[in-house]
């Protein structure tokens, strides 16, 4: 493989950058793998990455019904975090920000990895205290926490709403400093490359329609490209979770929901971090273009739409020009959506099954795309160990019925409302 | 926006309506022994199929009427809505 350094750049700069060595493969499906990842998104390729370069597994291939990096991966708005209060979450994702903070120089490809930090505000003295609380079980687990006063806040971001007209005044906020936003595409690119130079096939355009399973052991996937035999299936499809557990006979207690997103015209920088409110459903932060990237509350109906409702963007926009009054004054550029598998406690699952060697990625609800590489690391150790690891042993699928609920927020089992 | 047939007000914007998830998920009978399955069946499973979806509405800022909708959750179509006494098929 090609390594990236501005040496290969002036290199292919004499020759109009006509001869770089395509960064992945092209591949048809062998009829047979150790391992067959489905779904090409962030996730499944971390996950094919981390059994090639940490388990030596390297017979594996990953299938994706459209192109790679073309769903929830492409989708997001790009927010990395740890700012968990339960245990499980804040290990895991702890972990994660590790992954991340090397993840340019371990792929050779520029994530784009900018800790800015993210800022929770809190607009009453019982979201202060909730936040308080919130802050110390974050740094009993190691994680840089930070509880800021209104004027503390008002430095970092001068142009929100300060006055005293407001109906929602900020009291304060509570800020994970190393948090902070990378190049979503990059990431998905960056996995794939390092992923194929190792021997993985990356299959695009191939869908999978159905699993042959023979007493109770999974023995491969029939896809639109013919069937491929494979010893252990790893099922990371997001939003699509629910289609391929019901060809699996599988009921999940996860539902999937469309959630929008939407960039305004590039400005100025005026927004280092992270902002989320605290009185309705809004977070912002702006990219390196300049672009004011926006989001919210989920469009509220189980949906498989990948496209969006207007009424939500409206509602969205109205926290968020409650908080920025500025934002009036910006035409926006386009929005987009994507579908969620919300999982019926806010949390992720990653675990196995009833069925031998078909694992399962899911529940990612809106927050997939800071978990990515410790999610390909964990159940990359889940399949190839067939345990799972430390990290993810709270993430089981069982969980719900034996009431060892991760459910962050506290609202229970009304997905759409979270 | 959606625009839904309430069956009590007629075609309204979706804006007067408040979701309220799976319409065929069933609650365990009362007074009656109840498997750890069933209760989870109840509160946590969910097939969330992607096509027709029998769901349940709530006309919040209308008749405040609780209904079943038919809609088909790729296209957003929606085919039937009925009472609550009603079966939708």
């Amino acid at each position: 493989m090609q390594k990236y350094s501005v040496f290969s750049l002036i290199k292919n700069a004499f020759s109009d950058h006509q001869n770089w060595e395509v960064a992945w493969k092209d591949p048809t499906p062998k009829s047979e793998y150790d391992v067959v990842i489905i779904g090409g998104g962030g996730h499944g390729l971390a996950t094919a990455y981390y059994l090639a370069k940490e388990h030596n597994i390297t017979k594996v291939a990953v299938i994706e019904k459209g192109w790679i990096g073309g769903g929830n991966v492409g989708r997001n708005t790009t927010i990395i975090r740890s700012n968990f209060m339960y245990d499980a979450n804040a290990r895991f994702n702890e972990f994660g920000m590790d992954l991340w903070r090397n993840l340019s120089q371990e792929l050779n490809f520029n994530v784009m990895f900018s800790p800015r930090g993210i800022i929770n505000l809190a607009h009453s003295d019982a979201q202060m205290n909730a936040y308080a609380r919130r802050g110390n079980s974050m740094r009993l687990n190691g994680i840089d926490a930070k509880l800021l006063n209104r004027d503390e806040v008002k430095k970092l971001i001068p142009m929100a709403d300060f006055s005293d007209e407001v109906r929602f005044p900020i009291f304060g906020g509570l800020m994970q400093p190393s948090a902070g936003t990378a190049r979503h595409d990059g990431v998905a690119w960056g996995y794939a490359r390092q992923a194929d130079s190792m021997g993985v096939d990356i299959i695009q355009h191939c869908e999978v329609e159905g699993f042959d399973v023979e007493g109770g052991k999974i023995k491969g996937v029939r896809t639109s490209k013919g069937v491929i035999k494979a010893k252990k299936v790893g099922l990371c499809v997001a939003g699509s979770t629910n289609i391929l557990a019901e060809k699996l006979n599988m009921t999940l207690p996860i539902e999937t929901h469309l959630l929008q997103a939407c960039v305004s015209e590039p400005v100025k920088p005026v927004l280092d971090g992270v902002v989320t409110f605290g009185a309705g459903h809004f977070y912002i932060s702006q990219s390196d273009k300049g672009e004011m990237v926006m989001g919210g509350d989920l469009d509220g109906y189980n949906s498989y739409a990948q496209r969006g409702n207007l009424p939500t963007i409206q509602h969205v926009l109205t926290g968020g020009l409650a908080l920025f009054p500025f934002l009036s004054r910006l035409k926006m550029l386009r929005t987009w959506g994507g579908i969620m598998d919300m999982s019926m406690d806010g949390s992720p699952i990653i675990d196995k099954t009833h069925i031998e060697g078909l694992y399962l990625n899911c529940g990612w609800c809106y927050g997939g795309f800071k978990s990515t590489p410790v999610s390909g690391w964990t159940f990359a150790h889940t399949i190839a160990q067939d345990r799972l690891h430390e990290l993810n042993a709270d993430l089981t699928l069982n969980r719900f019925s034996n009431g060892y609920l991760l459910d962050e927020k506290g609202l229970g089992t009304k997905t759409w409302i979270s | 926006m959606l625009h839904i047939n309430c069956p009590f007000c007629g075609l309204r914007a979706q804006k007067e309506f408040a979701y309220g998830g799976d319409a065929t998920v069933k609650r365990p009978e009362l007074n009656k022994e109840v498997s750890k399955e069933e209760w989870d069946n109840f509160v946590y499973m969910r097939k969330s199929p992607r096509g027709k979806h029998i769901e349940l509405w709530h006309h919040i800022s209308g008749c405040r009427q609780w209904f079943k909708v038919q809609r088909d959750t790729a296209t957003h179509e929606i085919f039937k809505t009925a009472k609550m006494s009603e079966e939708i098929t």
